[in-house]
């Protein structure tokens, strides 16, 4: 058990640490970064004055061991454009996000955990087939698009606002359009599950013990069924926070995702770098967590 | 789409069905894409300030000759749809050819060497997955410049996980059969095995990864596009075509109710088209 633990978070370690690298890359794909910097109307002049003031005349290597030596004491640099430390944005740009994240998980696990469990428990029957169709049609839904749908439709009648943060309302259109990216997955995974779980030995011994349907639907078979949601529904949170990028754009939430589309605009590579690790450093947090939580929870996982 | 779902025959026959409903409107795309030119009732490109957000035939004060239409700059509607098909199916094809080539290659040498380089390959995915694939790809493409080019190779670079992930566990599969030992025993050279045992044997898995990640590599192009930083204009993407027309949208809907409608059945009809091939071929793919 021991050695499952270590080994896992030596990967994570080693995954953050090419994260990091990649991210680094990245910004300095442009190659001269001191004259996107500078715009178009600079002289030459002006470019060198970037190049000294931003530290970018140094050998890369040099810029890569000093960020990342910095990134690790919780130093992620300035921002060109903010003029301020990209720490602080983050910190005050994170709440927003995460508050997406969430709402989105919880409307995808509110749909999908009722809706696998009925199509598990009316297996090939036209309910199934609903229920399947709907996994199907959530894939295909272009989420920006849901996006401005619901604001031409809830929000024009003026159920809902339409754009910014503020109230509680201000999140349920976009956290709706979040969920539909992970509601396909959860429901065809509870399904699954279910399915599997309810052929198994232990609930042909709890139907033969008499027990009653809803007894062994929720507290037998679903408690198994649910190692796995539990696992795909952290996934989903890591993905849901990278992809709230578009969403946060199209209700101007100013989250995370919104700063970075802000900064990529603006040639503010220090947010970019930053955000991309943090958002990616989330993720591994979050899949490693529920790594270590699946082992606990099922032993079978541990030699694996 | 409902007559398929009230249908309660059996379930090869539902199957069916909504393959048949993928693979009609998958053939309906591939021919606009092939023949955009040939089909398209006007220029897309041709501007008209007088003749703006002209509305659709369903509509009353409908021009007969504007089917569809026309967007904020006068341009018809209908071409500018049947020219985005083009543009989602190119780079929807190019994309999963790109990925589909960085994908396999690592999946089945990972898969049939193991060991070491089997750790490598898992550790590339794992890694793979924690990057953000919308803002990377933002962020590329902000920093490069929008081009058709530089899109498809960015999201051929950050779509190869699913690949890899599927042709190694299926040729890890395929790998302890008997035919490939008894092709070892004949004096088969590695890559004889690999080319002439493993691909074909894992190839119907493939061919449905590579379906599912046309559809992928199309909703990701019109999200970048409706970003800002996908398919440069004027060239009528529809994601760029959702996002031109965002402005009138309160008081036209119709202008992204039509380039979304079409996004949203495509991707529908790629993805139904791909489960039914999963059946077809008992294919695995989750990952």
């Amino acid at each position: 058990m021991l050695r499952f633990f270590v080994r896992r978070l030596i990967v994570a370690l080693l995954v953050t640490a090419t994260v990091m690298t990649l991210a680094f890359v990245l910004t300095r794909l442009s190659g001269d970064l001191a004259i996107s910097i500078a715009g178009p109307n600079a002289t030459q002049a002006d470019v060198d004055a970037v190049r000294k003031a931003y530290g970018l005349d140094r050998p890369v290597i040099r810029q890569y061991f000093d960020w990342v030596g910095r990134a690790l004491t919780g130093d992620l640099g300035d921002s060109y454009f903010f003029k301020t430390r990209v720490a602080n944005l983050l910190a005050e740009r994170m709440p927003v996000t995460l508050t997406l994240g969430i709402v989105g998980l919880l409307i995808a696990l509110a749909v999908s955990l009722p809706l696998g469990i009925l199509a598990a428990v009316r297996e090939n029957t036209v309910l199934d087939r609903l229920v399947q169709m709907v996994a199907v049609i959530g894939q295909a839904m272009p989420s920006f698009w849901l996006g401005l749908i619901l604001m031409i439709t809830l929000g024009l009648r003026g159920w809902l606002p339409i754009s910014g943060t503020g109230s509680w309302q201000h999140y349920v259109m976009p956290g709706i359009v979040l969920a539909f990216s992970a509601i396909p997955a959860l429901t065809r995974l509870t399904r699954a599950g279910m399915i599997q779980a309810m052929s198994s030995d232990y609930i042909r011994t709890a139907r033969a013990k008499g027990l009653s349907r809803a007894s062994i639907l929720l507290k037998h078979a679903l408690r198994n069924a649910a190692i796995p949601v539990v696992a795909i529904a952290a996934v989903a949170l890591g993905f849901m926070l990278g992809g709230s990028i578009v969403i946060e754009q199209v209700f101007a939430l100013h989250g995370v995702g919104f700063l970075a589309w802000e900064s990529i605009g603006k040639n503010d590579f220090p947010v970019v770098q930053a955000v991309v690790m943090v958002l990616a450093v989330i993720y591994v947090a979050l899949t490693t967590i529920a790594d270590l939580l699946n082992a606990v929870l099922d032993p079978r996982l541990r030699s694996a | 789409m409902s007559v398929v779902a009230i249908d309660a025959g059996p379930r090869r026959g539902w199957r069916s069905a909504s393959t048949w409903v993928g693979a009609v409107i998958v053939g309906i795309a591939v021919f606009c894409a092939l023949f955009t030119n040939q089909i398209v009732p006007h220029d897309p490109f041709m501007q008209n300030l007088g003749g703006r957000l002209k509305v659709p035939f369903w509509m009353e004060g409908a021009d007969p000759a504007h089917l569809l239409g026309t967007d904020q700059l006068g341009r018809d509607y209908l071409s500018r749809l049947i020219y985005g098909c083009r543009i989602s199916m190119l780079i929807g094809v190019t994309v999963s050819i790109v990925s589909a080539l960085i994908g396999i290659t690592i999946g089945v040498l990972g898969g049939f060497i193991g060991g070491r380089v089997d750790d490598v390959v898992l550790f590339a995915i794992t890694t793979r997955l924690s990057l953000p694939v919308v803002l990377v790809a933002l962020a590329v493409v902000g920093l490069l410049g929008t081009s058709m080019t530089i899109l498809v190779i960015t999201l051929g670079l950050l779509l190869w996980d699913r690949f890899a992930v599927v042709a190694r566990s299926t040729t890890m599969q395929v790998r302890n059969l008997d035919f490939v030992a008894a092709a070892w025993c004949a004096g088969c050279s590695r890559f004889r095995i690999l080319t002439h045992e493993v691909l074909p044997n894992i190839a119907s898995h493939l061919v449905v990864v590579a379906t599912l990640e046309v559809a992928l590599a199309i909703l990701l192009e019109a999200a970048l596009s409706f970003l800002g930083l996908g398919v440069p204009p004027p060239l009528p993407s529809w994601g760029l075509m959702i996002a031109e027309a965002k402005d009138y949208m309160f008081f036209s809907p119709w202008v992204i109710v039509i380039p979304g409608v079409a996004l949203f059945v495509l991707v529908l009809g790629i993805n139904l088209l791909g489960d039914g091939l999963r059946d077809l071929f008992g294919a695995r793919t989750d990952p």
